[in-house]
């Protein structure tokens, strides 16, 4: 017997000790801060939107400690089918809204804006290895990414070039990036099966870099924090090859490969609660620099499209 | 003479030897190969990890800034979805346990439950992510919280406590059964007073690994719609979390280097809290073990 009571004590001790850990953080939680705004924002979506705002609501909780802005990565679609529901203030997307989540947006009764937060441009790479690839257009993209079976190797694209078998690396289906150029450059066609692909843009990275003959395409941050590793190929959409850098993404001069990363706001939430307006407009205002900063790696947009986007925001809100 | 024949015995012998040396050339290599990857696992960790790893660590939100960053709120989340998690899983898991190894009888339907419970154990988590979204978040409507995070986990490991139970309740003596009725007891006092000690080992044993595995989960609380960057601590069952492996997966799907190390900083946080469970499990089996 006393050995079961010994049992029992360590098995309610063990308990004890780990509520006492859970709740002892209350009150650390309850502190008074600076700003006099509180409240709770909803914020879900795509995990390319999500380093910005996760910069975003970092910085926006250090002015308003009151305020909790905590934000999810279901990815772009998961975030709009909660959105779509009425579950969140704002639903980050590395595409626009589809047809049929507009649909069921309005069968609910929910009315939405889009906010444009910066810019990503899909950046094509290659091996630093590679020396004789200068230059892709977009037709030559097409042709190599369908599956269509007639490029093998890289002589199929130029005359030029070798007679090497081509190793093709690209984001998985699930992702906006994938969606993306699918529309962009494959126009919808099927993308040619020997394809590798991955969910995990840094496998990618992996595999480019460890084949003198891969090629594959993710977000510019991805290429930023890898410059050393992997070369970037300029590319031609009709005005000549042009290199992803931060200019030409901002200038919408690297086309069609520069992509906007959005946010969807309920304009029901912007209307009624001041804290997702002040946080809407804290994030029109700073995303630009803290979206292009080292430890993000993405492109800000003008500084008009930013203050138009603030007036947007401003006439939503009703002030 | 003649029972054994010398001559082939010799003859067989270099190929007997030889094959004997194979074979367990065979299973050391079998061994070493995972420990071989478990040590390069290990050590990749250890290098990466140590140099973000601190105090700062342990009690700083996560941030965009490597340096300031930090797992506190994912570290107190999974410490949350645990405290719920425990108790939930134990209770119903030992219960139906002792249901069903004592009192049910063994019919079709009995027998039906328990491949039911057998198969449930096998299920990919997700499957229990988008069952708890549908019960616990909307119909429910509990909402992304600690709570219906926890009650899923719960869910998802339940079938393994159910059968690690009842394997342990198994192994319980028949005699000391009879004997406990023998001096009279109910099946009520057996069960509390005989049965349910001497299987505890094996029971909470089985409820650790159990929880151990839940502590590493990632896909089931993102279908439930769990946070990745949450700058607070869940202050009731009700609040809103994000726990130790959506951290980690996030910090190593960034495309950013020291992001990576961050994540391997928290690998060895997670990895010892790991082992801390693993250790009870184990000191609680030697301590407490009975042989009849």
């Amino acid at each position: 017997m006393k050995k079961m009571k010994s049992v029992y004590l360590l098995a309610v001790m063990s308990l004890i000790l780990v509520f006492a850990a859970a709740c002892g953080n209350k009150s650390e939680d309850g502190a008074a801060g600076g700003g006099d705004l509180s409240g709770k924002i909803k914020i879900d979506g795509s995990s390319t939107v999500f380093p910005i705002m996760e910069a975003v609501s970092e910085e926006f909780q250090a002015a308003n400690p009151d305020v909790q802005a905590p934000v999810g990565v279901s990815g772009s679609g998961g975030g709009f089918e909660k959105f779509v529901r009425g579950e969140l203030d704002l639903s980050n997307a590395s595409r626009p809204i589809k047809e049929e989540e507009k649909t069921a947006a309005k069968e609910k009764g929910i009315e939405f804006t889009e906010f444009e937060l910066a810019k990503d441009g899909l950046s094509v790479v290659v091996s630093k290895d590679n020396d004789f690839i200068d230059h892709l257009t977009v037709e030559e993209l097409r042709k190599m990414w369908l599956e269509d079976g007639k490029v093998k190797t890289w002589k199929d694209i130029r005359p030029e070039w070798p007679a090497e078998k081509i190793e093709f690396f690209s984001p998985g289906t699930d992702s906006g990036t994938y969606d993306y150029w699918n529309e962009v450059i494959l126009e919808e066609k099927p993308m040619r099966r020997d394809a590798q692909l991955s969910e995990d843009d840094n496998v990618l990275v992996q595999g480019v870099t460890g084949s003198e003959n891969a090629i594959g395409f993710f977000g510019y941050a991805y290429y930023q924090a890898n410059k050393d590793k992997l070369k970037a190929v300029p590319i031609d959409g009709g005005n000549g090859p042009v290199e992803p850098t931060a200019e030409t993404i901002e200038s919408g001069e690297y086309a069609p490969l520069s992509r906007p990363l959005f946010t969807y706001t309920n304009n029901k939430s912007v209307k009624d609660n001041e804290a997702v307006y002040e946080y809407m407009k804290f994030a029109l205002e700073n995303a630009g620099e803290l979206a292009s900063s080292d430890t993000i790696g993405y492109v800000s947009l003008p500084k008009e499209k930013y203050e138009e986007q603030l007036k947007k925001l401003d006439e939503l809100a009703g002030k | 003479m003649g029972l054994i024949n010398k001559e082939s015995v010799k003859k067989k012998m270099g190929s007997r030897v030889a094959a004997n040396g194979f074979a367990k050339f065979l299973f050391i290599l079998a061994t070493s190969f995972s420990l071989i990857v478990l040590g390069v696992l290990i050590y990749r960790i250890l290098v990466e990890g140590l140099p973000y790893l601190s105090l700062d660590f342990i009690t700083n939100f996560a941030s965009r800034m490597p340096e300031r960053a930090g797992i506190w709120a994912a570290l107190v989340g999974t410490i949350w979805i645990m405290a719920v998690t425990a108790p939930v899983s134990f209770i119903l898991g030992v219960g139906t346990a002792i249901y069903l190894e004592e009192y049910a009888k063994k019919n079709a339907f009995t027998k039906f439950v328990q491949v039911n419970i057998a198969n449930l154990a096998g299920v990919p988590s997700i499957v229990f992510g988008l069952l708890g979204l549908t019960i616990f978040v909307r119909l429910a409507g509990l909402g992304s919280s600690v709570l219906a995070g926890g009650l899923t986990m719960s869910l998802l490991i339940l079938p393994v406590i159910v059968v690690a139970s009842q394997e342990a309740i198994r192994t319980v003596p028949r005699e000391i059964r009879e004997a406990s009725f023998g001096m009279g007891a109910t099946k009520w006092q057996t069960i509390r007073r005989i049965v349910f000690p001497a299987a505890l080992p094996g029971i909470l044993t089985g409820t650790i690994l159990a929880l151990s595995r839940a502590v590493g989960e990632t896909a089931p609380l993102l279908v439930l719609g769990a946070l990745a960057y949450v700058a607070f601590v869940p202050e009731n069952l009700l609040s809103q979390f994000t726990v130790l492996p959506i951290q980690l997966y996030n910090w190593t799907s960034r495309p950013q280097e020291d992001f990576h190390m961050l994540a391997a900083s928290g690998i060895i946080i997670l990895l010892i809290i790991l082992l801390i469970m693993n250790s009870i499990a184990v000191y609680i089996r030697n301590k407490f073990h009975k042989r009849f």
